[in-house]
């Protein structure tokens, strides 16, 4: 919950209500990029972005060699499991293809 | 040293664990009076245990595990006003995992759950708001807990929640602030802390300035410090080096996360939502001022303290719980009376142990064997 887990953004599902898809370690589920769009980052381009996942929103962009640090630590500490078996739970309820 | 092999660079790490007793000695602190260097976040204790950083560090040199693991800091009554809430039957009752087993006076959440109630685990607050959209004749609560790190996604969830009209979605706030609450432990009575490894994901959200105090005030360093072990002894590293040069500042180890100013739109969603309450319940630390968020008059509709009634009974701990003089650096968790008997993981009295982010959890699962086996042979060649 507090550590977040770095995920990849696949898709923008809805740039007005800033919804998009983010792939966590092959598990797809729907987040919310509200906290990392602004005028010089718009939706649209936020497509192949690395980010860190806090309970189903983007918190951080981050590249890809911290993103992959990242999830090491998360795994050696156990957390990342948990974190995707938690999001892979309630994926289903946003109805988007998983 | 079985840990340092798993460090990405064990040579590097030896070398800094090397400058950081060079460090103590210079600062001419001793085994006896020891630098006592505060973690505030849960994720750091997790890692220090994880990877046996104390061990690597002179005796010179000590962590005190802070107060920063949400889920470790709640309140029996606190619990038992979920519970209370969850047994209604038109409310189904959403919650992060984390908080299932915290022990109420009663019953925890799970027991509640196993009892009958309508409590579902939810990995996201948007997960609560679509329940409440597929459930339009229940009522679906969601229990937010958490520092600034989580605070602005349930903050987001109640906007888009009042811009779509829900009329049954309501959030039960125990969102917890951080600088209150490390101010609350810098005027403690008997603080003996020399520095502070700031959380990393809350500075994320807050960025550097509201530690400015912490510096200017009360003339203690914090670095702000990333996970990695070798963040962790990094931090630490660069906590000695201005004691030792006898500055005080606000420095930031983890920059490639944490930027100067925090997260600006979070930091709006914050405001728009939350205000501060005057005071706030914490296990073991008691009540502490300012150190909880509420919900605005303008987003009540949503309010779950305004929708329904709610017990905010106040319940003392029980009485063999030391989680209080733990969370305060006061003992250790091996010291409590009732650590690995009465309390362990599997069956948590307090809820140090409920989480892996909790002192007790982190040294019952990676730290007690390695002490009684260094106790052993200390006693064996005694
Ligand atoms: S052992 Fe249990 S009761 Fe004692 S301080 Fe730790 S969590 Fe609290």
């Amino acid at each position: 919950m507090c550590l977040g887990i770095p995920g990849r953004i696949v898709e923008v599902t809805d740039a007005a209500q800033r919804r998009a898809v983010v792939d966590v370690g092959g598990v797809r589920r729907a987040i919310s990029i509200a906290f990392i769009v602004d005028d010089a980052h718009p939706p649209e381009s936020c497509v192949g972005d690395w980010v860190l996942v806090h309970v189903g929103f983007a918190m951080s962009r981050i590249d890809e060699d911290e993103a992959r640090r990242t999830l090491e630590l998360l795994e050696q500490i156990g957390e990342a499991q948990a974190e995707i078996d938690a999001m892979r739970g309630s994926a289903a309820s946003y109805g988007t293809p998983s | 040293m079985k840990h340092v092999d798993e460090y990405r660079d064990p040579a590097r790490a030896k070398e800094i664990a090397r400058e950081i007793a060079q460090l103590a000695e210079r600062i001419g602190r001793t085994p006896e009076r020891p630098l006592l260097i505060m973690e505030v976040c849960g994720g750091h204790t997790h890692s220090i245990f994880r990877y046996g950083i104390q061990q690597l560090l002179p005796e010179s040199v000590q962590f005190v595990h802070g107060p920063g693991c949400p889920v470790c800091v709640l309140p029996m009554g606190r619990v038992d006003d979920c519970v209370a809430l969850a047994e209604r039957r038109d409310v189904i009752f959403t919650t992060f995992g984390d908080a299932m087993r915290v022990p109420g006076s009663k019953k925890s959440l799970l027991k509640a759950k196993a009892d009958g109630a309508d409590v579902r685990m939810v990995y996201s607050p948007l997960d609560a708001l679509q329940l409440a959209r597929d459930n339009p004749d229940r009522e679906v609560v969601f229990f937010g807990l958490g520092f600034e790190t989580t605070m602005p996604s349930t903050a987001m969830t109640v906007m888009q929640a009042k811009a779509e009209g829900l009329r049954n979605f309501s959030l039960f706030c125990n969102h917890i602030t951080i600088i209150p609450t490390v101010k609350a432990i810098l005027d403690s009575p008997g603080m003996e802390l020399d520095g502070f490894l700031g959380p990393g994901h809350v500075s994320m959200v807050i960025g550097q300035a509201p530690y400015e105090f912490i510096a200017h005030h009360y003339g203690r360093p914090l670095v702000v410090a990333g996970f990695e072990p070798l963040d962790v002894l990094q931090s630490v590293y660069m906590v000695l080096r201005q004691i030792a040069e006898g500055r005080s500042e606000i420095e930031n180890q983890y920059g490639r996360i944490v930027p100067r100013d925090g997260n600006a739109q979070a930091l709006r969603a914050i405001q728009e939502v939350f205000e501060l309450r005057e005071f706030f319940e914490w296990r073991g630390l008691g009540s502490i001022d300012h150190s909880g968020v509420r919900i605005r008059a303008e987003y009540a509709d949503f309010d779950a303290e305004r929708k329904f009634p709610i017990p905010n009974l106040k319940i003392a701990d029980p009485k063999a719980c030391q989680c209080g003089e733990v969370l305060k650096g006061a003992i250790r968790p091996r010291d409590c009376k009732v650590f690995g008997t009465a309390c362990t993981p599997e069956m948590p009295l307090g809820s140090l142990m409920v989480s892996s982010e909790g002192a007790c959890a982190a040294y019952y699962q990676y730290a007690r064997f390695e002490t009684r086996a260094s106790h052993d042979t200390a006693e064996a060649g005694a």
